[in-house]
Parts: structure tokens; C-alpha cells; sequence
């Protein structure tokens, strides 16, 4: 530590760290725009200048590195002449149009000419102009601003992993820019918007739609994926305007993914629904809520009766509360019935009975970025988890060796020490050959099914490596399982070899889901096991069997099927087969086409409720805003209908009332099974050589029935039309060029497609996105056979 | 003395001559009282009566939306709501002020960065239904309109004291 003075106060720093950090700790204030605290220093803006004792000249107090002795004077007559100097400056390019600026009213610049600023410029000559750049449909830009502090282009090369935007030409013919004419398409490009601290920067759905005074910041938490970021809705007359992030140095530092930010565009769209709607004789009849609610309950106790409770299902969306889904698994539980889940696009679930309390991604947050080693399993983790993406990138910049089984080969912002990119039915067997490799390494002998998978062959070079870095980092190391992983046919068998590996080095291992699979667990939203894991003595059936075999009566809670299903069209119409389903949803939606009721929920927004994170963290928030229309919160809607069947406990008056019934204290995020008994590999079914494997990965911006009504993101180049992508060899053994159009046979579907020639998909698979309208008769993952159409 | 003078005036109705004179004055002096509406006093070039909002000369609308004037105004009677106009500019798609609680302060014309929003010489207005108290945008823009030179004049012979 370095004891030194501020303004004639005693601070205390560490060594090599410099002045403007011990002014930030004690409270002293120097103003800055190119210092940020998450970014590197580039002491560019000089506006922190101060006053140094035995310093000939004011110094950066954010290049300056504390020294024993100093003493620094942040308001001393040089330092004040040296910061309104900068800011003379700064100003004489700076236009004068706070008025009309998004900035106004939370500019950095704006707040501090008026501390520094003179009210008379001396400078007559003409202002430099800067013509815009086009970002894309996230980022609106009025370059003439710009100040050059160099903000976004040291996110972009340090926090994000890619440099998209950069500083061509010097001094006053400096510009930001891309270079080449592109968009920004980071899935993290919106954080630019936050750290630019002038207007040159900012958001492009909120464009000149609000000042910053007049809105409101409620505290919220993000419904998309499993890091639970932190954020605050921005408020205007029950509106909300705009989504910020919410400062958690534990989940999600400062930074908020494009999805979070921008996904709330959906919560204004003309798509949202707003009153019950009833079906009666095959036409749809706006309604009110008691006629709504009485023909729901109705409907289901005709269905009880004539058919018996058993033949009720449920299946909810992976965002929704956790008191929705305790309330309704309550419900049906109450009604008799089992058969409940929200893994809408999980297709083995073999290991449900002895996995944890929750699922989790194993280890916190907070605690990726110290991992010596990782391994991601089957995941595109930086457009699935931008979040985790982040911290993952933090740990490699932090010398950790990251590793990859995957699919496809995805460009991280991150180098991979090591890759194996396979198709994904050798995924299990990849996994075992690297257990064996390193089971061979630590002199550890393997479960024979293992061996089995791992079909005695040899280890591919790759995969023997994947061993040696696992054995060298050991218990430093986390094992991560992706999308690709979690949706794969053999998802408990991959499960298990993963918990193998881990155990042999002593890893965390976990998965990386929804916004709130961990809640939809820990309520007993799952058909196997009741609330906090309590045992159920006739488990019912999983989302997979309800999705294939028709029952009587279904509830969807906040779900698409035809979208949100793995086998989407044909969950479509198997759900549609029902005599009676009522949906409850945000959204307009294609349940018009089979649903007999719609009763309108209220979104993420506008209802209070908790979600649990991939660690375990319990975050409740309130709502925003009131619910649109007729649209009410989840938790009353299933409180009334369950008042309805007079079933018992049903009496909340909050929805912390609901969340006060479950003991959610002390979560551990382990993602340990009870007990691993590997699965003999079944006999190996010989295909056809001209069939593809399909990879079927859902892309970041179709994720859930919100984003998925955000027009901006929809509109994103990081969002494409979905395509069939194949690698060149693979085109040329096909006789395929770019750009054709084919057609994909699956079963009996044929879906026409765009092809692309894309080298990152392995010899013999086929990437078809999941997740569109357009795909969604193909169903899930298999064997695809791809003709010229 | 005193005493004297006091019962002597008092004899001589000396204060009703006064104020017969006073009144005497009066009914030849030049009268103040004016027969309104036919008549009307001067006004100040810094009355704030009924808003308007001022175009350019060349018809675009000065708002700009900035809202300065909404977040001023201490009664809370504006309402603005904006968006980016095709052209890319940034304007109001609403602008509302209600009447019953405005009190015509005028700070909404001083913050107003483009002398858009300003207050006229009007002050004689009445409403007859209900909601007809809230001036929306095309009303105060046709008010602009229709006292743009009045307002031009006021506003070059008050540049000096800006």
C-alpha cells in the first residue's frame, strides 16, 4: 500500500495503481470521459489533469500511478485552469445541439461544461463535420459529436473480443468508424451506447422517443438467459421506454447483451394480446376475464371427468416466474395430474431422477473468470450466454486454456486452446474418448459403458490434448454444456461422462439453460419431483412425451409450440389435437389455431415475481408497469383458476406471499447427479451416405416468444433469415454452390432453404436453425437429405 | 388655535367642498376608464397571454421536441411526446398544453431554445365543452401562424433585453 495525499486528505492505494482509482475510493471526484473503470487507461481526453507537487506541469490522474508521498491537488488554481482548458477545447468541435441530442440530460460532456465550460466560446472558425456511420438497427450515430475518447473502440477490442469499430486518421481528421461499411454485430454492441459519454453513440429503437428526466428506473431482471442480469427498466407514463443495465459486479458487471437491452421493444407491439379471448364455435370472441375464467375451468373439469385428470397436461415457457410455474404445477398437482414441465426442447431425460435439486451452470459467475481451464460442451456461448461469454473471455485474457466439443466451430472472443468439432451423434463418444484419455493420463479406470462409448477407439489428437490441458488444470476447471448439448438425443448419457470427467480432475461441471429453469425445479414444475425436490409418488409425463402423444387438455404457460418446441410443427398440431387448451400468453400467437381459450399475461415487465439464475441466485423484482390491456400477472391468473377448482392454499394476496411458501435460502449451484450409471450405447443404425446430420441450434434472436416480437433485434444483422449451411467440401461433393436454393427432407417434411456455403460445420452435417416458422416443420435434429429444389 | 380651526371647518362643510372638488377635477379631466371591448389599454410587448408555436419563415416547424419546456413548467401543463420524423429530424408527435393549469408564467417560452413555444398577446379565450381546455399541437401552430407578425414585432422590440 502507498499512503498519499488528495486535496490535503490521507489516501491509501495499492501500489501501481494510479490517482484517479484512490480518488474514486475516497469520494474526490476528477472529472474524465476516456477513463472508465472496466476499460483499459488511454489518458486520451485529458480532462482529468491535475496538480502534482513537485510536477512541473498537471498530470493524467488516471495515468498517473500513485507514488509515497505525493501530493495531489484536484482543485487547485493550475489543475482548474488545465481541466477548463481541456474543456475549451473539447468544445470548440462539439456541436451545440444538446437540445435535439438522446444524450441530453445524462452527457457526461453536458454535466461538466457546465462546471468547466466558459459561456462565451472565443472559437469563430467553422465547426469539423463528421458524416454518420450506419451501425445497424441497434446504434444511432451523430459522429460530429464524437470526442474521440476512444471508449467504444477499447470495448469492443477488450471486453467484447472484437474489434468492430476502430480510430482512422489523426487529430482533427480522427474518426471512429468501421472502415469498411458494416454494422456493429456484436451481441454486446449496445454497451457502446452506454459507455460513449456524448451523444455520438446512441440507441436507435429509442431514438429521440424520451429524455432522460422523465423517465423512471425501476429494478428488473432479465427473463433470457441464465445469468439473470441485473437492469432497469426505464419508465414513462406506464411505458417502458428503455432497458439499462443494473451495476452487479457478482452477475453481470456493468454490461447488459443486446437481447436484454433491446428485447422490451416487444412489450409495446401491436402484437401483444389484451383481453381474454374465448372460442366459441370455431370463431374467437373478445371476452371478459369471468366469462374467460369460468369457460377454462369448465373446459378442464369435462376433460377430469370424462377422461380422468391424468389425461391434463401443462408445459410452460423456460422464462416464466417462479410463482407461475409453483402455482401451476400447484394447480395440476391439485387437479390430479403430473404432467407438467417446461423443457419444451430437451430430448432425454434419463437422468432426471438423480439430478440436482436444480439445474445450474455449476459454479458462480463471479467465479468463471478465475478458472484455469474450461471445456464447453456443445454451446455457442457467446451469442447463447453473452453473459457467461463475457466472463469466459475474462478468464482467457487471465491465461485460462478454453476448450471446445462442439458442432460447429463458433468464433468466440476467445482463442480455443483446443477444439474438437464434430457432428453431433459423436458427441457422446467424443466425450468418452477424452474421459478415457484421461482416465489413461491419471491411472483411473472408467465405467465400461463409458469404454463403450468411447467404441475402443483411439483418441483423436485433439481429444488427447482436451485431456492433458484438463489433467494440468484440474479443479481450476469448469465444464459447460451448451444448447447443443442440453437438446442433444442423448443429453443424460453426455450428462453423466461430463460428471466422469469432472470427478477424475475435480471440476465444476453445470449447464448453461434458460432464464429460469432453476426456478421451474425448485417449484416442481417438472413431472418427477415435486416442490424443492420432494419425491412424487406417479411421476407424469415430460414435455418430450407431451409433445408426442396427445393428451385431453393442455395449459400453456407463455409458450409458442410451434417455435419454442424442439419437434415444433408437430407439437403444434399434437397439442392441437386436444379437446380443450387454454393458453396463457403475452402474445398473439399461432395458438389461435388450436387453443380454445387465450387469456392475456402480463410479460416479464409488468407482473412481480422471482427468477433463479444458473448459480442459484434468487432475484425478485416488482413490476414496472401495469399489464397492457385486459393482461394480468401470471401468479393471480392460476391463483383464481385454482380458486376455481376450490383447491386448498389458494388464497395468496402477493406473489411474495407465493415465493414466502418455498424456502429458497442457502441454494448451492452443483450440477453433481445423485449417481452415474452411464447408459450402454445403443447399436449403432447405419445411414444413408447422402444424408446430412442436422445441427439444430436456436439462434440469439429467436430464443423466446419476446425477442422474438423485438423489431429492431429482428432486424439486426446478427440476426439472418434462417438458412441450410454447409462446409465447401461438403458443397462441392453435393454438387451445391452458395446462394442455391435447396430442399431439406426430413420424414416426410421438405423445407426450402437458401444454402450457404459456411466452413465452420463438419464433414457430413447441415446447420438448420430452429426456432423460425420456416423450419419448424423439419422438427428436431437428425438425418437430413438435401436436394436441389 | 387648533381647536378653533377644527370647529370652524366643520361649521363650514369645509371637507364636503373639498371632496366636491376633488370630484369637480375629475369630471374635467381626461378620463382613464376605457369602454372595453371597443377600447383597449396598451399591452407590453412581454405579455404572456394564450401559446402558440412559431414556424420558420420558410413554413418548417421550430419544435424540436427537446422537452425544456415540459420539464420547466411548474404546473405540469405540457405534454410531449416525439419521435424521428422520415427526414430524420427530431419532432413532436404531440404537444399538448392544458389551459386550466397553466399559470402562464412564461418560463416555457424562456427555456425554449428555438423560440418555438412563446405566449401571445391573447388573453380573451373561453371554452365550451369539456377537453376543449387542452390546445393541441396543430391548434397552437395554427395560433402561430395566424400571429407571426405580431410576434415578430414583439419579440425585435424586446431583443435588447435579452
Amino acid at each position: 500500500m502507498v499512503s498519499f495525499e488528495i486535496d490535503g486528505k490521507k489516501v491509501e492505494a495499492e501500489e501501481g495503481s494510479m490517482v484517479i482509482h484512490a480518488a474514486d475510493a475516497a469520494g474526490i471526484y476528477i472529472p474524465r470521459f476516456c477513463y472508465h473503470k472496466k476499460l483499459s487507461i488511454a489518458a486520451s481526453c485529458r480532462m482529468c489533469l491535475v496538480e502534482v507537487e513537485k510536477a512541473p506541469k498537471p498530470l493524467p490522474a488516471c495515468a498517473t500511478p500513485v507514488v509515497e508521498g505525493m501530493k495531489v491537488f484536484t482543485r487547485s488554481a493550475s489543475a482548474i485552469e488545465a481541466q477548463k482548458g481541456t474543456m475549451e477545447f473539447l468544445l470548440i468541435n462539439h456541436p451545440l445541439d444538446c437540445p435535439i441530442c438522446d444524450q441530453g440530460g445524462e452527457c457526461e460532456l453536458q454535466d461538466l461544461a457546465v462546471g468547466y465550460g466558459g459561456d462565451v466560446s472565443r472559437f469563430h472558425e467553422s465547426k469539423r463535420v463528421v458524416l454518420n456511420k450506419n451501425l445497424g438497427t441497434l446504434i444511432s450515430t451523430d459522429m460530429t459529436r464524437c470526442i474521440h475518447c476512444t471508449r467504444c473502440v477499447r470495448f469492443g477490442q477488450e471486453i467484447a473480443g472484437i474489434m468492430e469499430l476502430g480510430a482512422t486518421g489523426r487529430g482533427e481528421h480522427m474518426e471512429i468508424g468501421t472502415y469498411v461499411e458494416h454494422s456493429v454485430d456484436s451481441e454486446l454492441s449496445g454497451n457502446i451506447i452506454d459507455l460513449c459519454p456524448v451523444g455520438a453513440l446512441t440507441s436507435k429503437p429509442f431514438r429521440y422517443s424520451a429524455r432522460t428526466w422523465e423517465l423512471n428506473d425501476v429494478a428488473a431482471i432479465s427473463p433470457h438467459d441464465a445469468a439473470g442480469s441485473n437492469l432497469y427498466l426505464q419508465v414513462r407514463r406506464d411505458r417502458i421506454m428503455r432497458t439499462l443495465p443494473r451495476d452487479n459486479e457478482v452477475v453481470n458487471e456493468c454490461w447488459l447483451s443486446d437481447r436484454d437491452r433491446f428485447s422490451y421493444e416487444a412489450l409495446n407491439s401491436d402484437q401483444r394480446l389484451t383481453t381474454p379471448m374465448i372460442r366459441v364455435n370455431g370463431t374467437w370472441q373478445s371476452t371478459d376475464w369471468k366469462t374467460a375464467l369460468d369457460f377454462t375451468a369448465s373446459g378442464l373439469r369435462k376433460v377430469i371427468e370424462q377422461f380422468g385428470a391424468n389425461k391434463l397436461g401443462a408445459l410452460a415457457a423456460a422464462n416464466a416466474t417462479l410463482e407461475e410455474y409453483y402455482l401451476l404445477q400447484k394447480l395440476m398437482r391439485g387437479l390430479g395430474s403430473s404432467n407438467i414441465d417446461h423443457r419444451l426442447r430437451q430430448m432425454d431425460f434419463s437422468h432426471d431422477i438423480v439430478a440436482p435439486l436444480f439445474p445450474s451452470i455449476g459454479l458462480p459467475i463471479a467465479e468463471i473468470e478465475k478458472q484455469k481451464g474450461v471445456l464447453i460442451i456443445g454451446s455457442n456461448v457467446r451469442k447463447e450466454q453473452p453473459i457467461l461469454g463475457l466472463r469466459l473471455r475474462k478468464a482467457f485474457l487471465g491465461g485460462a486454456r478454453i476448450m471446445a466439443v462442439n458442432a460447429v466451430d463458433y468464433e468466440f472472443s476467445f482463442d480455443l486452446a483446443h477444439k474438437v468439432i464434430v457432428p453431433p451423434k459423436q458427441f457422446v463418444a467424443s466425450l468418452a474418448r477424452i474421459a478415457k484419455a484421461l482416465a489413461k493420463e491419471k491411472g483411473e479406470t472408467l465405467p465400461n459403458a463409458v469404454n463403450d462409448w468411447a467404441k475402443g477407439g483411439a483418441p483423436s489428437e485433439e481429444e488427447g490434448r482436451v485431456a492433458q490441458v484438463l489433467v494440468q488444470t484440474g479443479d481450476q476447471t469448469a465444464l459447460l454444456m451448451g444448447q447443443l448439448a442440453v437438446n442433444h438425443e442423448f443429453y443424460g448419457t453426455l450428462y453423466k461422462i461430463t460428471q466422469v470427467i469432472a470427478q477424475m480432475i475435480g471440476a465444476d461441471f453445470g449447464a448453461m439453460l434458460a432464464a429460469n429453469n432453476a426456478g421451474a425445479w425448485l417449484t416442481g414444475c417438472v413431472p418427477h419431483r415435486g416442490v424443492l425436490g420432494a419425491a412424487i409418488e406417479a411421476p407424469g409425463l415430460n414435455a418430450g412425451q407431451m409433445q408426442k402423444k396427445s393428451l385431453k387438455a393442455y395449459v400453456l404457460l407463455g409458450l409458442e409450440p410451434e417455435l419454442d418446441c424442439m419437434d415444433g410443427l408437430n407439437a403444434h398440431k399434437v397439442i392441437g389435437d386436444a379437446n380443450f387448451v387454454v393458453s396463457l400468453s403475452s402474445f398473439m400467437s399461432s395458438a389461435s389455431d388450436f387453443a380454445d381459450v387465450q387469456l392475456p399475461l402480463a410479460a416479464f415487465s409488468e407482473t412481480s415475481g422471482t427468477y433463479v439464475s444458473g448459480e442459484g441466485r434468487v432475484q425478485s423484482f416488482r413490476g414496472a408497469v401495469s399489464p397492457q390491456g385486459e393482461a394480468r400477472p401470471g401468479w393471480k391468473i392460476l391463483r383464481v383458476l385454482g380458486n376455481m377448482f376450490d383447491l386448498a392454499g389458494f388464497d395468496y394476496t402477493s406473489s411474495a406471499e407465493v415465493r414466502a411458501e418455498l424456502d429458497l435460502e442457502g441454494l448451492e449451484c452443483s450440477g453433481k447427479l445423485a449417481e452415474v450409471d452411464v447408459a450402454a450405447p445403443p447399436k449403432s443404425v447405419t445411414t444413408s451416405e447422402i444424408d446430412l446430420e442436422r445441427i439444430c441450434e436456436v439462434p440469439l434472436y429467436v430464443s423466446d416468444p419476446l425477442v422474438r416480437r423485438a423489431q429492431a433485434l429482428q432486424a439486426c444483422a446478427d440476426n439472418p433469415p434462417p438458412a441450410a449451411r454447409v462446409n465447401a467440401e461438403q458443397a462441392k461433393k453435393l454438387d451445391f454452390s452458395d446462394g442455391m436454393k435447396i430442399n431439406a427432407h426430413m420424414g416426410a417434411a421438405i423445407v426450402a432453404l437458401e444454402l450457404i456455403i459456411d466452413n465452420r460445420i463438419p464433414d457430413g452435417c447441415i446447420l438448420i436453425p430452429s426456432g423460425y416458422p420456416e423450419t419448424a416443420a423439419l422438427g428436431g435434429p437428425g438425418m437430413t437429405r438435401v436436394v436441389r429444389a | 388655535m387648533n381647536k378653533l380651526k377644527a370647529y370652524l371647518q366643520s361649521f363650514l362643510l369645509w371637507e364636503l367642498l373639498k371632496g366636491l372638488a376633488l370630484t369637480g377635477r375629475h369630471l374635467f379631466a381626461r378620463k382613464i376608464t376605457i369602454q372595453y371591448p371597443d377600447e383597449r389599454t396598451p399591452m407590453s410587448p412581454r405579455f404572456r397571454g394564450l401559446h402558440a408555436l412559431r414556424r420558420y419563415p420558410n413554413g418548417e416547424e421550430r419544435c424540436i421536441a427537446c422537452k425544456l419546456c415540459e420539464a420547466v413548467c411548474p404546473a405540469l401543463a405540457i405534454t410531449i411526446e416525439s419521435e424521428e420524423r422520415p427526414d430524420g429530424s427530431r419532432r413532436t408527435t404531440r404537444y399538448d398544453i392544458d389551459l386550466f393549469k397553466c399559470i402562464y408564467c412564461g418560463f416555457c417560452e424562456e427555456s425554449c431554445p428555438v423560440d418555438s413555444i412563446v405566449e401571445t398577446r391573447l388573453f380573451e379565450y373561453h371554452f365550451e365543452d369539456r377537453g376543449e381546455n387542452v390546445l393541441h399541437k396543430d391548434q397552437l401552430l395554427a395560433l402561430g401562424e395566424k400571429y407571426e407578425a405580431q410576434l415578430v414585432a414583439d419579440r425585435a422590440s424586446d431583443a435588447a433585453y435579452r
